[in-house]
């Protein structure tokens, strides 16, 4: 027992190579999905005709893929035209835009609960819609999204080991190679699951003091 | 010359015609106050006044520039007129001075100094001066009420819409916001209430507007409509309003 305690904790820095690229590959997917996300979001609410018909149709069809179905469309599929994507860029791009899709869920549930009011103020005092909605919207917005952005983060963390997948060297890769020399699977996966653990647990507070940093008196918003 | 015109307007909601061909003018300087049952088309007015829910057809001008044509420039036209809503609709991620400075910022360009200086000036007209560090949430639904009259007035505007500006509002903070808007009636600022504030009404307004369905049935100045009103409509509505508020009219 005190063996293999000790075993998990001695591979923990052998494992922890990979955690950089884990980071990456979350924070990079994150950012993708939040880009796409908001813009979908606010498409989707104030966009007209087609536009609002096509992203409603991005978000249905991104929402319905799996994540790993969509990695190794991008990653062996879209060599088939021509596009030869790195092993890092596929796992961003899939990972990013299944996660946009969710993110876009998020975000306009937040711009919904702000209410038409803060739009007419806005437009009101002559701002124009384009103004209201960087000025007045998107700050609100984001400050409600954030419990819900955080649990996605948390989510998009967690499925980071797809790139295992395509072969990319983050934890889970490291944990595999060790295995295979020393055949001990059970502290291994132990050792990396630990670090997703704690790697969650960073994160978490990370987004907690955050969203503390951003709040506003008397505006409630519910926890994460 | 007339500040507003307003020539035949009409809105439609689906099937529901809110406004039916409605027409007035606004004189610089007046105060006119629209009063009628719920679902007559007030607040709709208001909105067609700045734009914020279009004619469907119909009219309006400010100052000769006709805000119905497609060509104008409606952003640069709803800072000549401030609103004020019945929900107040303050920014609610900004402090009360932050709300007031936002337009002065980011339409008039004003830089930081200069838009603070005139957002604290503002606030002093509404006698918020000790409460520009406070967010919306922390104030009363009067001080919020006086935070959103400064937010429209710092823009200087021509002319001030007021939809329902006391409705929301405990019976015990009514007083301190009409007290803001007596003060502006009498330095000169052209208005357009909608309320039910009949005392208000009675002692600030030019002119009484009484409005149903989609139509204006009756106006006059508030000695006339409140003792020998024309209409029948209009004798009841009143009549109505004296016997919930207590007043005698």
């Amino acid at each position: 027992m005190l063996d293999s305690a000790i075993y998990i904790l001695t591979n923990i820095p052998l494992l922890s190579k990979g955690i950089w690229i884990a980071v990456q590959i979350t924070v990079l997917s994150m950012l993708l999905g939040m880009v796409i996300g908001i813009a979908v979001a606010f498409l989707r609410i104030y966009g007209k005709g087609p536009l609002k018909k096509a992203v409603s149709l991005y978000e249905w069809v991104f929402r319905g893929i799996p994540q790993l179905v969509l990695l190794f469309l991008v990653y062996f599929g879209l060599p088939e035209i021509g596009l030869n994507i790195s092993p890092f860029l596929s796992v961003v791009i899939g990972l990013g835009l299944c996660s946009s899709a969710y993110q876009a869920q998020i975000f306009r549930g937040a711009i919904l609960s702000i209410g038409s009011e803060q739009m007419e103020a806005g437009l009101s005092l002559g701002m124009g819609k384009v103004k209201t909605l960087f000025f007045v919207i998107l700050p609100q917005a984001v400050r409600l999204s954030l419990p819900g952005f955080t649990n996605e983060f948390t989510i998009v963390l967690k499925d980071s080991p797809l790139a295992y997948a395509v072969g990319i060297a983050e934890i889970l890769k490291y944990g595999r190679d060790l295995i295979v020399s020393e055949f001990r699977p059970f502290e291994i996966y132990l050792a990396a699951a630990l670090i997703y653990f704690v790697l969650f647990e960073i994160f978490y507070y990370l987004f907690k003091f955050i969203a503390s940093r951003y709040k506003v008196p008397g505006y409630i918003i519910a926890e994460g | 010359m007339p500040l507003v015109r307003i020539e035949n307007i009409t809105k439609s909601f689906g099937k529901h015609r809110v406004l039916d061909g409605v027409s007035f003018s606004i004189e610089a300087g007046a105060v006119k106050v629209i009063i009628g049952p719920s679902g007559t088309g007030k607040s709709t007015l208001l909105r067609c006044i700045n734009m914020l829910a279009p004619p469907d057809s119909g009219k309006i001008w400010l100052n000769d520039v006709e805000l119905t044509d497609k060509k104008t420039n409606l952003n640069l036209m709803r800072q000549k007129i401030g609103m004020v809503f019945q929900h107040f609709a303050l920014f609610k991620h900004l402090r009360a001075i932050d709300n007031v400075a936002l337009g002065l910022l980011r339409v008039k360009g004003l830089n930081r100094t200069d838009a603070y200086a005139v957002a604290r000036k503002n606030l002093l007209k509404v006698g918020m001066q000790d409460h520009g560090d406070k967010y919306p949430a922390q104030l009363s639904g009067g001080q919020q009420q006086r935070i959103g009259i400064a937010r429209a007035l710092a823009m200087d505007p021509l002319l001030m819409l007021f939809d329902e500006p006391t409705s929301a509002l405990d019976p015990e903070l009514i007083g301190e916001v009409l007290m803001v808007m007596q003060n502006l009636a009498k330095d000169g600022m052209t208005m357009v209430c909608v309320t039910h504030e009949m005392g208000f009404a009675k002692s600030v307004a030019n002119e009484i507007i009484f409005m149903e369905g989609g139509h204006i049935l009756e106006s006059a100045p508030p000695q006339v409509m409140f003792n020998n009103p024309q209409n029948e409509r209009t004798r009841s509505f009143l009549h109505k309003i004296a016997e919930l508020y207590g007043e005698s009219l």
